[in-house]
């Protein structure tokens, strides 16, 4: 007991002592700290952005929601469904009913071409056409300024990041498509999920302006509880008048987004780990001009009795403390810099916008700090064995 | 040139530093390879496009359809050279996940409208006489193993087939190369008369035009009078340069350019704190070697010179070493497996690297250089 705390005293006096001489060696422990920093800053920032992308596809899914398209098509835009085949959907077992009918709205998903105002260049916006009860099964949508568009009438409504994202998208402006005219009726929002960077029509419109007679791409369903889903789909599937592609709602999100979220996240980590290579080698300089410049004090302690461990772990620690502090700056900056953070890009999927914010999160921060001590344990490890290697005669002889 | 050895004895003096030095540059250098290359990537082949090219597309969207007639009264414009048309396929070879573009196209006008794809006259003549034929980039083809006469099933997930199978099986006649650096080797081309055949709906409709105008400089000219040709019409045009097309695609994702850029610059001054820190301290530790120099009857600038092409000769190795390797890792293809079409290290970047590791090897070793100069040799023997 009396040899433990006598150990860990050690280590403590040891730690304290390098750790109040950082200063004195001001600008090799704070190249390390920038460095570190830097990595940090990165990786949070770029993982922040996929993030983000994901949080607003989950923020759409809803455990009860099902997405029906024909079977093949990866897409609503690539799908294709009849009336009758949208009818069999509407009433297949376990979809939810409300006072008008099921909840279950067909839909057309087309793109148009307006400037996003970021660049003023051309962007591909996605313009949906609902069926009324599109309202209750998307029923965290609200209407924030102005009012649903009437069935039958010219009208749309916009999504808030559309509104924010795209030129001309205001409440009461006419928008012209091709030689239909839309006037813009509403602004809502959908709890930051990805309807908020649609337009959305009455489909019954829709259909005419694109000739597309009375067919549909998709159908979004609520069902009575969410354990209603495999028997939902069994029915479906097992139906030879029609061949779909049955998901549920977080499924189909997590499709869509998986080739833009893949292509972030694997681009961030490839560059983060480029730049933590970096910052171990400056880890390891800052740690061995340190080593070099205690030479003599090490050798003093060693004379005096201290242990091998303790002169490690004190090397160790303050290799850690620095990069710890160089992880909390970077995660710091990543979350002024980024969170919140307003972008729109092409989901690639879908080939259309979506806007979404940058999120840092608590996690992320955490793998960020994580990555940091890692790197101050490498930089930390070889400096600490030299540190506890050296012969005491030579070292104390050392000017 | 005399004192070279001198330079390298004092690069030697402490070989561990010296060694971490150099690799937090090359890892720099690496850095900047990718970042590059990211850059390049992003653009989606803008610096390759087409001068003499225009793509026309639906005004409302690129989604919509554009009659087959198009094509004759387009080229009976005047100023326009050949148009030419493509279609988005959409298909799928074996998972959704395995992405590249497959699109019909006219078997000769492809061979016009594109010299820069590569082929062998066989395989020209091949892909003329196939109707399943395939011509497919060398980026695809590497990346799924396929050689030439071998058979791929693609799955359609727009295009059924008026059997109502959704399986089109193509034969690969000829595998493209690029005469251009960059020039985009991911498309499986096949032809359209077999797939306007086959398909079960949408017979006469395509997806877009690439018109070739006879003279570069006008063709915003030659655009206009296109979009006007179809003004009032149910299916109008937007006709516009390959370039500022690509340019309009990339700035959709966003802009990937800025921020890479904003990136780099941080990684950069980052590492050059950490060299120019290094080199301050060495030179630090050598106050006194260097009084011994100039006493000796180096000159200031002499002494400054030593100081100075150590740096130098940091910055340059170990930046042309993560360069060289920066090279053969992005030859190596694209990290996402696919999702980049264009990866490729741009030559011309590389002429930036270059420079900049001489810029690095000046900046970090300005300030211990000129410290160096301002040494006073009594000052300096007495510490």
């Amino acid at each position: 007991m009396t040899a433990l705390f006598n150990w860990l005293s050690q280590i403590g006096a040891v730690t304290w002592f390098g750790l109040r001489t950082i200063v004195q060696r001001g600008g090799s422990s704070a190249s390390a700290v920038v460095g570190i920093a830097g990595v940090v800053a990165v990786l949070v920032g770029v993982l922040s952005m996929a993030q983000g992308i994901l949080s607003t596809m989950d923020n759409s899914a809803a455990p009860d929601t099902v997405v029906v398209l024909r079977s093949g098509a990866n897409t609503e835009m690539m799908s294709g469904l009849s009336r009758e085949e949208t009818k069999i959907i509407a009433d297949a077992p376990r979809v939810a009913r409300g006072a008008d009918g099921p909840l279950s709205s067909a839909e057309l998903f087309v793109i148009i071409n307006l400037p996003k105002r970021s660049t003023g260049t051309d962007a591909n916006v996605p313009l949906r056409g609902v069926e009324p009860p599109a309202f209750l099964v998307r029923d965290n949508l609200k209407i924030v300024d102005g009012r649903r568009f009437e069935r039958g009438r010219n009208e749309v409504i916009v999504g808030q990041a559309a509104a924010r994202e795209f030129e001309g998208l205001d409440l009461g402006a006419d928008l012209e498509v091709g030689r239909n005219t839309w006037r813009i009726v509403g602004v809502f929002t959908e709890g930051d999920g990805v309807s908020e960077s649609e337009i959305w029509a009455d489909a019954g419109v829709l259909q005419p302006a694109y000739q597309r007679g009375d067919s549909f791409q998709s159908v979004y369903a609520k069902l009575d509880s969410p354990d209603g889903f495999e028997e939902f789909k069994d029915a479906l599937t097992t139906d030879p008048r029609v061949s779909l592609k049955i998901q549920s709602q977080a499924d189909y999100y997590g499709e869509q987004s998986t080739i833009l979220v893949t292509l972030i996240s694997t681009l961030g980590t490839l560059i983060a780990t480029l730049m933590a290579i970096g910052a171990v080698f400056g880890a390891l300089n800052t740690m061995y001009t340190a080593v070099a410049a205690r030479t003599r004090e090490i050798a003093t302690l060693r004379a005096l009795g201290f242990g091998a461990t303790p002169i490690v772990v004190s090397v160790m620690l303050e290799s850690i403390v620095l990069a710890l502090i160089g992880g909390v700056i970077g995660g710091g900056l990543a979350y002024v810099a980024f969170d919140g953070f307003r972008a729109a890009t092409l989901n690639w999927s879908s080939f259309s916008q979506v806007a979404f914010a940058f999120d840092v999160t608590f996690t992320l921060l955490v793998i960020g700090v994580v990555w940091a001590a890692v790197i101050g344990l490498i930089g930390g490890l070889f400096p600490a064995i030299r540190a506890a290697r050296m012969p005491v005669a030579t070292a104390l002889r050392e000017q | 040139m005399r004192f070279l050895g001198l330079i390298w004895s004092n690069l030697r003096r402490k070989k561990l530093r010296t060694s971490l030095t150099l690799l937090s540059i090359l890892v720099a250098f690496v850095l900047f390879g990718y970042l590059v290359a990211i850059e390049a990537a992003f653009s989606m082949g803008v610096q390759v496009a087409g001068l003499d090219r225009l793509v026309v597309r639906h005004k409302i969207s690129i989604i919509q359809f554009l009659p087959i007639s198009y094509e004759a009264r387009m080229e009976s414009l005047p100023g326009v050279d050949a148009a030419s048309h493509q279609t988005w396929f959409g298909g799928i070879y074996q998972k959704p996940t395995n992405f590249f573009a497959q699109i019909p196209v006219d078997a000769e006008e492809l061979l016009d409208m594109y010299p820069e794809y590569i082929l062998s006259p066989e395989e020209e003549a091949a892909w003329l006489s196939t109707k399943t034929g395939a011509l497919v980039g060398r980026a695809t083809a590497n990346r799924f193993g396929w050689k030439v006469g071998d058979r791929i099933p693609i799955q359609a997930t727009i295009w059924t087939k008026k059997d109502g199978s959704r399986t089109w099986e193509f034969d690969v006649v000829g595998i493209f190369d690029g005469a251009k650096q960059g020039t985009d080797l991911t498309n499986f081309f096949f032809r359209y008369d077999y797939f306007d055949e086959a398909r079960s709906f949408g017979e006469g409709q395509i997806g877009w035009y690439m018109v070739r105008v006879k003279d570069p400089s006008k063709a915003a000219e030659v655009a206009a009078a296109i979009d006007r040709e179809f003004a009032n019409s149910s299916a109008e045009t937007k006709a516009e340069p390959e370039g500022a097309f690509l340019q309009g695609f990339a700035k959709q994702v966003g802009n990937i350019g800025a921020i890479m850029i904003a990136i780099l610059s941080a990684v950069f001054f980052t590492i050059l704190i950490v060299a120019a820190n290094t080199m301050a301290q060495s030179v630090r530790e050598r106050t006194s070697e260097l009084a011994v120099l100039k006493s000796l009857g180096f000159t200031h600038r002499g002494v400054m010179l030593l100081v100075l092409a150590e740096s130098c000769w940091l910055g340059v190795t170990g930046g042309l070493v993560g360069l060289a390797l920066a090279w053969y890792l992005i030859s190596l293809g694209d990290p996402t497996g696919g999702a980049l079409p264009n990866f490729y290290f741009p030559t011309d970047k590389l002429l930036i690297g270059i420079v900049l590791t001489v810029l690095l090897g000046l900046a970090a070793g300005i300030f211990p250089s000129l410290q160096a100069l301002r040494l006073k040799i009594a000052d300096a023997i007495r510490r």
